[in-house]
This record gives structure tokens, sequence and C-alpha cells, in this order.
């Protein structure tokens, strides 16, 4: 099933995500500055950067963990700034943070439901639990285990599904990578290129690992100490060899 | 051997008032990582609360009812009005907060009701029936086990079995993420001080008709019982609370009934020093410091 | 000047050592007891007796603050302390008649029990400790019926003293001998944590595994900082059972205890002024509010008011300070 809208090419769609100007941190030090990016549906946008370049604080600010000092998100055409963290998921944003977020004293089946809980569409938060166990059958084995006995593909893929039962339009995934052999790593970029395609869901990726995120990404946005210096096509990003030393370290 | 049986069941009848308020400490330290040093304070205005109302009513089910609805109110007020403002740098913090509401529902009661001992009726006999020559239990015990029991399992079955439940676990575990599932935490954190401080009060009606009667500190030395026994049941467990309740009751009751009555406080004292520095998580966990 | 203080940390130092060997902590206390001395005079018997009471609190709430202020153990068991100091004081007097006999009995024990308690606090930490302390405070009191043919269970025991010397009258007399306990206590302790030992309990209170990286022995400095203070606890004992003439476990309840807390939090905890506030206010509050009550006729006021107005302070202040405790320390040492 295609989702409406998407047979046209991505660059020409209404985009999903709008930043403009965004700056925000902790306290007096901004952390981001005058942040611009876009998303648009069906599109995956890679956030690349040094350590300490601001990704996860910029995740964070845009599901509402960080309060933004100003600046403009709109998602969908509707003003984010404001809205409560916990209205996120009504929205369509899932944010899977870094570490994966896995309620480790939970089990693998109530860490899922949890993803649902908020649904007023009981059915298909059912019908998505079990597309959820189909997709990983790793996790429909596991499904009684409590989460940290999973391993970290695990829980990966567990966060992921979690984020995927509120039926998204736009997931924001903070470090995948993170600790998980290349082959799964692969596995995990290789389903968020298929649930583009089949969903139209929108991906804001952030990445330590610059070769496998731009390998998947439509577009790459580079943050250097909080500020973006480049915003171009990730196949343009790969071949920009000047680019990749100075800021990229590849 | 008789006096051995009658002390044992007298022991988890007390047991299993300790348990509830036990249970009422474990279920706000899970939720907020606060030890509510208030709780056995606001425990006993509900129950002068309760005492009220049977007296206006001469219903002792009306002023039972009126009690735990006014100690989940409590816990609404406390917690929306005092425990949420306060900083989490350091849990001193919220210790001596707490402090300050003992000392303010202390006040105010003596203020309404006056510093004297009042005796409370209670709704069944406290004579134990005979089984084979044996005095084994009362009326009034079979009624706190129950009581206690159905706490207990309403308490699993929320926890364990509902959304709310879930919601509440999560929430406690990891607030961001819930969040980030759209889990409203505060409300969450809300609910748990509620439900604790309910549980509280039942605990506070079922064990002041049992000791001297009601009086603003008439809590205190049961407070000491019920932390010793969530500690050795380790803060973190419900099951935990629940044994360590027993335990402290029968410890209390063995030693009431063979040393004497005086003895009893200095056991759960000696009880208490042993299993802080002897096993530090509790008995049922393996967690090695006490750096909550 | 606090700008340039703050861009050379070396230089502040140094200026503070300067201005702590000008004004040796001998001088406050030298003018404190001439002060103390001269109001005895002029003040007439019930406001020598109230500040004699001061002064009784002062010596504990001195210790407590160096133990929860610069070493950040919460003790909610120094009512309990005070209460084997003046039981023991009591004991003594009635054997032996003899002052200073008595009074070196009554703290050579609250020490001993500090030493136990401190033995066991030095492992724990935040709720655990309070929780075990409260314990204390709440147990302790009924050792006097489980004993009560030493002790005469709630009744208490009357204490023999001499009479004030001369014809010095009775308040003015207690008033000299707590304030002497007093700043003696006061100076001993801010003799003690001028030095490095001061430090290290700072050190300890901030972060314990730095300071253990840096050569503190992190067991020790908590030990002896709880026995610290539980002596000075032991001779407000002594100093309350003398101003009473007689103990009984109804003199020392938990409320007593949390009273201590509070007053040291209040006053600003860590430093000694703040505990001689706090002590100020425990002796005040409580004698403005009996006189509303008075004024307002009802019985169930007396006592209790002074409760709630204690309760809402504490709750206040504690919320009003961000980070709670740790910025009413921080502020101080900003201030100072």
């Amino acid at each position: 099933m295609k989702a409406a809208g998407l047979d046209e090419p991505y660059q020409k769609r209404t985009p999903l995500l709008e930043v403009e100007d965004l700056t925000a941190g902790y306290g007096a030090a901004p952390v981001l500055h005058d942040v611009r990016l876009t998303v648009r549906p069906g599109e995956i946008v890679a956030v690349l950067g040094a350590n300490g370049a601001g990704k996860t604080t910029l995740l964070r600010t845009l599901s509402g963990l960080v309060r933004a000092d100003h600046g403009r998100i709109a998602f969908d055409g509707e003003e984010l700034r404001g809205v409560r963290v916990e209205q996120m998921v009504r929205r369509g944003i899932a944010h899977v943070p870094e570490g994966r977020g896995v309620v480790t004293e939970l089990t693998v089946d109530e860490n899922l439901r949890l993803g649902g809980l908020w649904r007023r569409d009981r059915a298909d938060a059912a019908r998505a639990l079990s597309e959820v166990y189909d997709l990983f059958p790793a996790l429909a084995q596991r499904r009684a285990s409590a989460g940290h006995q999973l391993s970290g593909g695990e829980r990966q893929m567990l966060a992921l599904g979690r984020a995927l039962i509120g039926r998204p339009r736009l997931l924001l995934l903070d470090e995948p990578s993170l600790g998980l052999a290349p082959m799964v790593t692969a596995q995990i970029l290789a389903l968020l290129r298929d649930l583009r395609e089949r969903t139209g869901l929108a991906v804001l990726l952030v990445e330590q690992n610059v070769r496998s995120a731009l390998s998947v990404a439509d577009e790459g946005v580079v943050l250097s100490l909080g500020r973006v210096v480049t915003r171009n096509s990730a196949a343009d990003l790969r071949d920009d060899a000047a680019l990749r030393h100075a800021y990229l370290g590849f | 051997m008789d006096r051995f049986v009658y002390l044992t069941f007298d022991g988890l009848s007390r047991g299993a008032v300790y348990a509830a308020f036990a249970l009422a400490l474990v279920l706000i330290w899970r939720a907020a990582r606060i030890v509510n040093f208030a709780q056995g304070a606001m425990a006993v205005a509900a129950v002068y609360v309760g005492y009220s109302v049977t007296e206006k009513t001469g219903s002792y089910w009306l002023g039972f009812a009126a009690s735990l609805v006014f100690g989940l109110l409590l816990g609404i007020a406390v917690e929306k009005a005092v425990m949420r403002f306060v900083d989490h740098s350091s849990p001193l913090n919220g210790v001596v907060v707490a402090l300050g509401l003992v000392l303010i529902v202390q006040g105010v009661l003596g203020i309404l009701y006056g510093n004297e001992y009042r005796p409370v009726e209670t709704p069944f006999r406290r004579d134990a029936f005979e089984v084979g020559g044996v005095a084994l239990l009362s009326r009034y015990d079979v009624f706190v086990f129950a009581a206690v029991g159905a706490v207990v399992v309403a308490l699993t079955v929320l926890f364990t079995r509902t959304p709310v439940g879930l919601r509440m676990r999560a929430a406690a575990f990891a607030p961001d993420v819930s969040r980030l599932l759209g889990v409203p935490v505060g409300g969450m954190l809300t609910l748990g001080w509620a439900l604790a401080a309910a549980v509280g009060s039942l605990a506070g009606m079922l064990v002041v008709p049992t000791e001297l009667g009601l009086h603003p500190t008439a809590m205190d030395v049961v407070f000491v019982s019920a932390f010793t026994a969530a500690v050795v049941g380790g803060l973190d467990s419900p099951i935990g609370a629940v044994t360590g309740g027993l335990i402290v009751g029968l410890l209390l009751s063995y030693v009431s009934g063979y040393l004497g009555a005086t003895v009893a406080p200095m056991a759960v004292l000696l009880l208490l020093v042993v299993v802080l520095l002897g096993r530090p998580g509790g008995l049922f966990s393996s967690s090695k410091a006490r750096l909550a | 000047m606090t700008g340039v203080l703050q861009k050379s940390p070396t230089r502040s130092g140094q200026t503070l050592a300067r201005r702590r060997r000008r004004v040796p902590p001998l001088v406050p206390i030298i003018l404190g007891a001439l002060l103390v001395l001269a109001l005895t005079y002029v003040l007439p018997p019930f406001r020598n007796y109230q500040l004699a009471t001061v002064g009784a609190y002062f010596t504990v709430t001195a210790g407590l603050t160096v133990l929860t202020g610069l070493n950040g153990q919460l003790s909610l068991g120094h009512g309990a302390l005070m209460a084997t100091g003046a039981y023991t004081f009591a004991l003594a007097q009635n054997r032996w008649l003899s002052m200073p006999l008595s009074v070196l009995a009554a703290i050579l024990t609250t020490t001993l029990a500090g030493v136990v308690i401190g033995l066991a606090a030095a492992r724990l930490r935040g709720p655990y400790l309070a929780g075990l302390t409260l314990a204390v405070a709440v147990v302790v009191p009924s050792v006097t019926s489980t004993f009560d043919e030493t002790f005469n269970s709630d009744m208490g025991l009357s204490v023999a003293l001499d009479p004030p010397p001369g014809v010095v009258p009775m308040e003015q007399w207690q008033a000299w001998l707590c304030w002497a306990g007093a700043l003696v206590t006061a100076f001993l302790l801010a003799t003690l944590v001028r030095g490095r030992f001061g430090r290290d309990l700072r050190a300890v209170r901030d972060d314990e595994t730095a300071a253990r990286l840096a050569g503190v022995h992190v067991a020790r400095t908590q030990v002896i900082a709880f026995v610290v203070s539980a002596a000075c606890a032991g001779l407000a004992g002594v100093l309350f059972a003398f101003l009473a003439q007689s103990v009984s476990p109804g003199a020392f309840p938990l409320t007593l205890s949390l009273f201590l807390v509070m007053a040291i939090v209040i006053g600003g905890l860590g430093r000694l002024v703040g505990a001689l506030l706090g002590a100020v206010l425990l002796v005040a509050l409580p004698a403005l509010a009996q006189t509303a009550s008075e004024r307002s006729g009802s019985q169930h006021l007396e006592g209790n008011l002074a409760l709630v107005i204690f309760g809402v302070v504490l709750v206040v202040v504690m919320l009003a300070a961000p980070g709670g405790l740790a910025s009413i320390h921080t502020n101080f040492r900003r201030k100072r």
C-alpha cells in the first residue's frame, strides 16, 4: 500500500517538518544556533556531525524534551514549539532516543503495548502490534523477556517497533547503529528504506556512522558546533571529499 | 505451644498492617524516589477524618470510606502542591520537606482535635476464637487479613493487568521515554501518591484501634516499623514490602509476648540496624550500597 | 570585590585566610560572652530563662549544622542523643552531686552513643540514614519504660542541683552556665571546622568519590563528624536537664529532633551563625505562638500553632531555595 501523494518524487512534496532559525540548549548557553532543515514525507534525512555538534539536542528539541529559545518548528504546517512532549505521538512524531529507550524493567510485550496505549483506535493498535511481531520475529519469540535481557540489536528492534505501533509520520531516530554489529545496522537501515517506500514514513536520522547513514539517506545535514554548515543530497555529500575531511572524518 | 500459636497469628495480623503501610512507602519510592516520611502523619489525619464521620453518623463503614477518600485526596494535594516542586539534586530535600509536612499535619490535628488520646472502636470484636482450646485469631484479625489481602490483590491486578498500571510502571522507570510515548508522567505520579496515601490511610484505620488510641503522633512508632518492613524487603519491591511487614509483625509479637511489650520497639530498631548493615539491598535484592 | 575573588581563586583563598587570621574565632566568642553577661543583669528572670534556653538549643544546633550542613549527613536522632545526655547527667548528679563529673559522664556516654550510630551512619546515605536516625528518635524514649527502675518510666527523674553561688538568682545562673556551654562548644567547633578537618567535611559532602581520590578518609570523616555533633547534643541534653531540673521522655519527643533540623535549615545550613539564628527561632516562635493562643483563648492552639508555623516555614524555605539544601549552603559560601 502506498500513502497518498507519494507518487511524485519526494523533492516536490509539501514539507512535513520545517525548522527555521532554531536556537536551543540547556540553561544559558545554547547548543543549537539558527538551525534550518526540511523533511518531506517519505524522505530520509541524515543529521551528521562530530561528537558534541548538537545532533542529539536537535532531536530532543524537536520532540520537546529540550526547550527551544527561539525559531520555528512547523510540523504539517502547525507550530510544534510549546506542544507538550506527551502530545508529540498524537501528532504523528515518534522519537527513538539515544540508547534506544527500552524500558528495561518491562517485558518486550509491555514495551510494545506501551507504544500504543495513547491510541483511541484500539483495534488498529492491536493490528499494529501484530504487524511489529511479524516484522521482527525475534521479538515475537522473546515476548515475555524483560528488556534488560535483550541484546543490543533486539533492543533497537524493540524501540523501533514500539515507535511504529503509533503509526508515526515522522520518525526521529537517534544513533540506531550505536553498539550494533554492522550486519544488524544494515538490516535496520534497510528496514527504514522499506518503511518509507510502503508507508511514506519520513525519517530524521542522527548517525555517527556517516557511511551507512549516507547510504540510506536522501539528504544530509551537517552540523558543526550547533550550526548547519551544509545541506545537500546524500550523493553529493558522499562525493564531497573536502567536506568529508573537514566535518565527517573519513 | 498454645501461646506460640496465638502469638504467631497475632503477629501475622499486625504484620498485615505493616505490610500495607510498607507497601504505601514502596509505591511512592518507586514512583518518585522519595521516602515519604510524612506517610504516618497523613494516615493519622485520614483516621481523624474517619473518626469524625463515624462520630457524626454513627456508622463505622461511612467513616472507613471517608477516611480512605480523604487519604486519596490528601495524597493528591501533597503531590500537586508540595512534592512536585521538591528539587531532586539531593535525596535529603524530599526528606526534609516531608518532615515539614509532619509538623504541619500534627500541628493542625492538635489544633482541631486536641492532644488527648481518643479511644477508637473496632467494627468487629477483638477477642480470639478458640479452635480445640487454642486461641487463634479474632474477628478483627480476619477483617485485617481480608482488607490487606484485598489491597494487595487489587494493586497487583492494577499494576500487572491494566493499561494504567503499565503507564505507572513505565513512568516510574523511564519518565522521559514514557513522555515520548504519550504517557502523562506527572499525572501518573499524582496517581501514585493518591493510591499510596489511601493505602496508608487504610493501614492507619486498621492499626490505630489496636494501639493506644487516636493521637496526632499515633503513627510514629508504626511508621518506624513499616519503614523497617520496607527496608527488610528492599525499598523497590512490593512483594518484599509485604514479606517484610509480616516479618516485622511476627518479630514484634514474639518479643512483646515473651520479653515484654516495652522491649518491642528496640527489637525493631535492632532489626533495622542489622538489615541496613548486613543486607544493604534488603533481604530480597542483590544491590550493594544504600546510595539512594 | 566578588568579581576579583571569582577571577583568581588562589588569591581569594589567601585573602580569606588572612582575614581569618586577623579575626580569630575567640573574638566573637568573647564579645558574645560579654553581651550575654550584660544581658543577664538587665533582663527579668523569665527572659533570662529564655536566654538560657537559646544557649542550650544553640549547643545542639551548632553541632548538628556541622554534621548536616558541612558533612551532608541528616540526623533525625539528635533529640534522642540529647535525652541520653540528660538522663546520664540526672543519674550521675543524683548519685554524686558533682556538676563537672556529671557533665563529663553525660558527654562521654553520648559520645559513645555517637560512635555507635556514627559507625552505622557512615555506611548509609540519604533516606536510609534519615530512617535509621528517625527510628532512634522514636525508640529511645521507650527505653525509659523498659528499665523503669532506673529511669522511672514516663514520670522521669528530678535532678539534684546545688543552689547558685552567692546571691545570683537561679535564672541568671542558668543563663550563665548554658551560655558557657554554648560558647565553648561554638569555639571548639569553629576551630575544628576551619582547618583541614573542615575541608575534609565539605569534600565528603560534595563528592565522596572525589574526596576519596584526594586522599580523604571518607568513613572516618563521617564518623568523627557524627561523634562530634553527638557530643554537642549530649551537652545540650545536660543543659536541658539543668534548666528543667528534671528529665522525662516527654521532654525529648520526635518533634524536638524535627525542630532541630528545621532550625538549622532555616538559619542557613553549615554555619554557626545560622545555628544561633535557628536556636533563637526555636525559643521565640513558640513564645509568640503561645501569646497568640492565649489571646485567642483556645487551648488547642498552645504548642500546636508553633508546630504548624515551623512546618510551613520549613516547607516554604525548602521549596523556595532552588536546589534545596544545597543552595542553602552554597548561598552562604558566596555571601562569605
